[in-house]
Formats: C-alpha cells, sequence, structure tokens
C-alpha cells in the first residue's frame, strides 16, 4: 500500500511543549521521519539588555531566563561576577546560597518529571503531587528573600538577607517530610507498568554522542557519563559535601527519569549537611561596593545547573555594566539531539522525549 | 577541580606543527590566526588527540574595530578546560570564521545563534540561518553599533 508523507506542525502553543516551542515534523503514518525544532517565540534580548544594567541589576534578569530554576541561575552569575571582580564571598553567605540551590534542583527537578509524566498520559495526579512538594520549596524561599520564583536573591559577596528564625524549623519540617513523599511517589510511578512500557528503550542516547553534542547534566549522566560540576569542579562549598552521582546505564527516557528522581533524594543529604557547617556571621562582606566595577578582562564559571552546565560569559571593559554578557544555556545545547534522538519512533513517543529532555524556553530563547 | 590551563600550557599541549597557527599567547588563553584550511585539522586533533571532546561554549564579542570568536573546551577525561579566541571581521563586512560544527556537533545551534545575533558568517555549517529571529529581520543586534 502507497502511503504519504505528512508535515505537520505542533506548537508553539500547545499543552506539551512546556512553552512555546514549536516543531515542524513530517511522518509517515505514526512514524516520524524528520523533526524540526523551531525557537525564538520568547526571546527577550536579555544579553542586550544585560549591557546596559549595572551588575547588580542583571541578577533580575538571570531570574527570567530558566524560570523555574531561578537560585541557580542567580548562583551562575554572581559566580561568574565575583570571579570578575576578585570579590571573596562571606561564608555565611555562600552556605544559603547552596541551600538555596540545592532547594531549587529539588523543585527543578519535581517539575521536570511532574510534567515528563503529564506528557505520557498520567493527567495531572502525579503531578499535582510533585507541584504540592515544590510549593512548600517555593514557600521557603517567600521566608528566604520574599519572593518565590523570581527570587533575585544572590548578591556579589553573598546574599542579600539573612533567612529569618522562622525559616530553620520550617526547612526541617521540608526535609523530614520530603523522602516519605519522595517513596510514595516512586512507589506509585517507578515500577509502574505503563511508564517502562513507555519509556524504556525509547529514544536510546549514546554516550559519545551526547559528549559530542555538548550536552550536559541530568542528561548526559544518564548516559552513564560520571560528569557533575558540583564533582569535578566544586564551586562554592561543594568540595566540603559529599553526595553520590546517579548514573544512567541505557540513556533512554526511563533513566533521564530516575537520575532526575535520585537527585533530589542527594540534593537532600547536601542540604542536611550544610545544616550541620553552616554558622553565624556576616552574609555579604561589608567591602563590597553598591555598584562594583570590575577590572577590564573576562570570566567564565560553568556550573551544575538542574539543566546542566550553566555558564556566564562575561566581558568587562571597567565600567559599571558589561561589556558582553553571554549565556551558555544548557536547555538550548540539550535540544541538539532531539530530531536524532525521535527519529523512527512514534507520534506519542515525542512528547515524552521532550519532556525527558527537560527544557525550559525562558532559557532556550533568553 | 578543573584546572584552567594558562596561555603558555595550552601552547605546550598543542602539537608543534600547530604553533605557525597561534598569534599571540595571553595570560589565560591563546589566540589563533582565522586561516580556515588550518583550522579544521587543528579542531580534529585538539579533540580526538588531546581528547578536549566537550564543548563547553562558541560564543564571540564585537569589540568595533574587530569581532572575536571565543571557545571554551573542557576534557572529561583530564579535568582540564581551556580557552581558545579568534579574531574577525577587521573591515566588519562580511566577518567568517570556520564552522566546527562538524567536529563538535554541540557547536550547531550556537553558530547559528552567533549568527543570527552578531551576523558572523560560519564556513561549512550544515544550516547556517538564523535561530532566534525571524528570516527578513534587519541586522544583528548584539553588534555595538545596532541602531534599532
Amino acid at each position: 500500500m502507497s502511503t504519504e508523507l505528512v508535515t505537520m506542525n505542533i506548537g508553539p502553543i500547545h499543552p506539551s511543549t512546556h512553552g512555546v516551542f514549536r516543531m515542524r515534523v513530517t511522518f509517515d503514518g505514526e512514524t516520524i521521519i524528520d523533526a524540526e525544532p523551531i525557537i525564538g517565540y520568547l526571546h527577550r534580548g536579555s544579553e542586550k539588555l544585560a549591557e546596559e544594567r549595572t551588575y547588580t541589576q542583571i541578577v533580575t534578569l538571570t531570574d527570567r531566563m530558566d524560570y523555574t530554576a531561578s537560585m541557580t541561575n542567580n548562583q551562575a552569575y554572581i559566580l561568574s561576577v565575583e570571579k570578575l571582580s576578585g570579590i571573596k564571598p562571606a561564608e555565611r553567605g555562600v552556605w544559603l546560597r547552596m541551600i538555596a540551590a540545592e532547594l531549587q534542583r529539588v523543585a527543578a527537578h519535581s517539575v521536570a518529571i511532574g510534567f515528563l509524566i503529564n506528557d505520557l498520559g498520567a493527567w495531572h495526579t502525579p503531578l499535582l503531587y510533585l507541584l504540592r512538594e515544590r510549593e512548600k520549596i517555593l514557600e521557603l524561599f517567600e521566608m528566604m528573600c520574599g519572593a518565590r520564583i523570581t527570587n533575585s536573591y544572590l548578591r556579589p559577596g553573598g546574599v542579600f538577607m539573612d533567612a529569618p528564625d522562622e525559616f530553620w524549623p520550617a526547612l526541617n519540617r521540608f526535609l523530614d517530610e520530603m523522602p516519605e513523599r519522595l517513596n510514595d511517589i516512586e512507589n506509585l510511578l517507578t515500577d509502574n507498568e505503563i511508564i517502562i512500557a513507555r519509556t524504556q528503550n525509547v529514544a536510546v542516547l549514546d554516550k559519545d554522542d551526547a559528549i559530542n553534542a555538548s550536552i550536559t547534566g541530568p542528561m548526559l549522566r544518564a548516559s552513564g557519563v560520571d560528569w557533575d560540576l558540583r564533582h569535578r569542579n566544586p564551586y562554592d562549598f561543594y568540595d566540603k559535601v559529599s553526595f553520590r552521582r546517579p548514573l544512567g546505564t541505557v540513556g533512554d527516557n526511563n533513566d533521564r527519569y530516575l537520575v532526575r528522581l535520585h537527585e533530589i533524594r542527594e540534593s537532600l543529604k547536601i542540604i542536611e549537611q550544610c545544616l550541620d557547617l553552616i554558622e553565624p556571621g556576616p552574609i555579604k562582606p561589608d567591602e563590597v561596593p553598591f555598584l562594583v566595577r570590575p577590572p577590564e578582562g573576562d570570566s567564565y564559571v560553568p556550573i551544575e545547573a538542574p539543566k546542566g552546565e550553566l555558564g556566564f560569559y562575561l566581558v568587562s571593559d571597567g565600567g559599571i555594566s558589561p561589556f558582553r554578557c553571554h549565556v551558555r544555556a544548557p536547555s538550548l545545547m540539550n535540544l541538539t539531539l532531539l530530531r536524532d534522538m525521535v527519529i523512527g519512533y512514534k507520534i506519542a513517543d515525542l512528547f515524552v522525549t521532550f519532556g525527558s529532555v527537560d527544557v525550559n524556553m525562558g532559557e532556550v530563547d533568553r | 577541580m578543573t584546572k584552567e590551563l594558562t596561555g603558555n600550557e595550552i601552547k605546550s599541549t598543542l602539537n608543534e606543527n600547530y604553533y605557525s597557527l597561534i598569534d599571540s599567547v595571553e595570560v589565560d588563553h591563546i589566540v589563533l590566526k582565522n586561516e580556515k584550511e588550518k583550522l579544521l585539522s587543528f579542531f580534529e586533533n585538539l579533540k580526538n588527540e588531546k581528547k578536549f571532546n566537550l564543548l563547553s561554549s562558541v560564543t564571540s564579542v564585537d569589540f568595533l574595530s574587530k569581532f572575536v570568536v571565543v571557545y571554551h573546551f573542557t576534557s572529561i577525561e583530564k579535568n582540564e578546560s581551556l580557552v581558545i579566541k579568534i579574531p574577525c571581521g577587521e573591515s566588519r563586512t562580511e566577518p567568517s570564521v570556520l564552522s566546527i560544527t562538524s567536529v563538535w556537533r554541540g557547536a550547531e545551534l550556537q553558530e547559528r545563534e552567533i549568527y543570527d545575533l552578531m551576523g558572523i558568517y560560519f564556513d561549512n555549517h550544515p544550516n547556517m540561518k538564523r535561530l532566534l529571529l525571524w528570516e527578513n529581520f534587519d541586522g544583528h543586534p548584539l553588534r555595538k553599533d545596532f541602531v534599532n
């Protein structure tokens, strides 16, 4: 029987495209034979805007890149500014931002897993379980800095305010409850027959292909490469805490889900260690000026954001705003191989694969 | 800790037959000449023999007097990183460098982004068109002389 190829447009407004992602997909029956990602619908020109703002003002721009992981965006940017201007951060400030970053990782991975399961067709129930846990983290952030999503919590040299007294018991309560909630989610999802049937051996990503395409973060670790910048290039105080790095074996959608789930547990362990090590003290050195003027030069500090290697390449000409600010966005790089991963699979696998890549359009388009 | 190679260390890492490509050795990076016919074999050597297999980032800076394309490479095996800069487009008309997409797939979208926002053309790129802005957009916004 002769068949005709069908080219279909998916997105940019579609519930499974996690924002405004668009794909032009060619099908033979239900089988995908070509998929072209088209992006740019959320492009706000953040890099150009940064050239006209002071170093402290840019923190608010970084919040709006990966809006499910504002704290780690702040962290990547601040580390780059500190390297560029030679600011030595205050110890308590660093511990506070590590706690914030790990809480953010738990929140971001919860969102990633929740929407992946949503894309699989388990409408809303597992997603709401995970969003409920994320909500508790957002409440903790609200205590820390007054904002839930666009935090702008970090400043060159540390953070802008200390966590209030009521934050610590609330954080402890969260750390006590979360492992049990994770057990619930694991019982519900990990051995679920439908999830296994739909994700195992789907969109397998080879180790070498992943490295070659600059894919980083949980996606790279799901393909079995032990590359976590918190471990291999410890920034802040990550050399003072210990954690395991979950690795996948096959590199399929199921591994990408499992790696994220296990990373949540490791993040909780890191927060517990931070709580043991944090001591009273200043949250920011007094000598850091309000208007940071780094000397001429450039800096790039990569960090392990929830989605992969995130880094800000800053060039200074000695003024109060950067001469050039470039964001190395993990979400964009992780999309490089999407086409190769979905070819040969069915249309229903396209959304599952896209969900397991876990991109954030705010970061892809910037 | 990832070791960030200094300019001299980068030079001593490279094969001697590529020394003619080096324009200058700076404190934390090296500057290469924009000689397209030799650069491809240089980058292949860097990836396959020197094991710098992860391309962290490609970006570009507009200094008005010239454009500079900045490459950050990481070696997962050796846990080292290095920075290479290639200046181009001194005359500001049609600046171009060689695409490294055939060596590192990870450069594909980043080179398209640079072309889109800064107007640097990458020779031999498989799909050299705008990434974020639309096809008929006039100009390249990240250039310092861009006027809206």
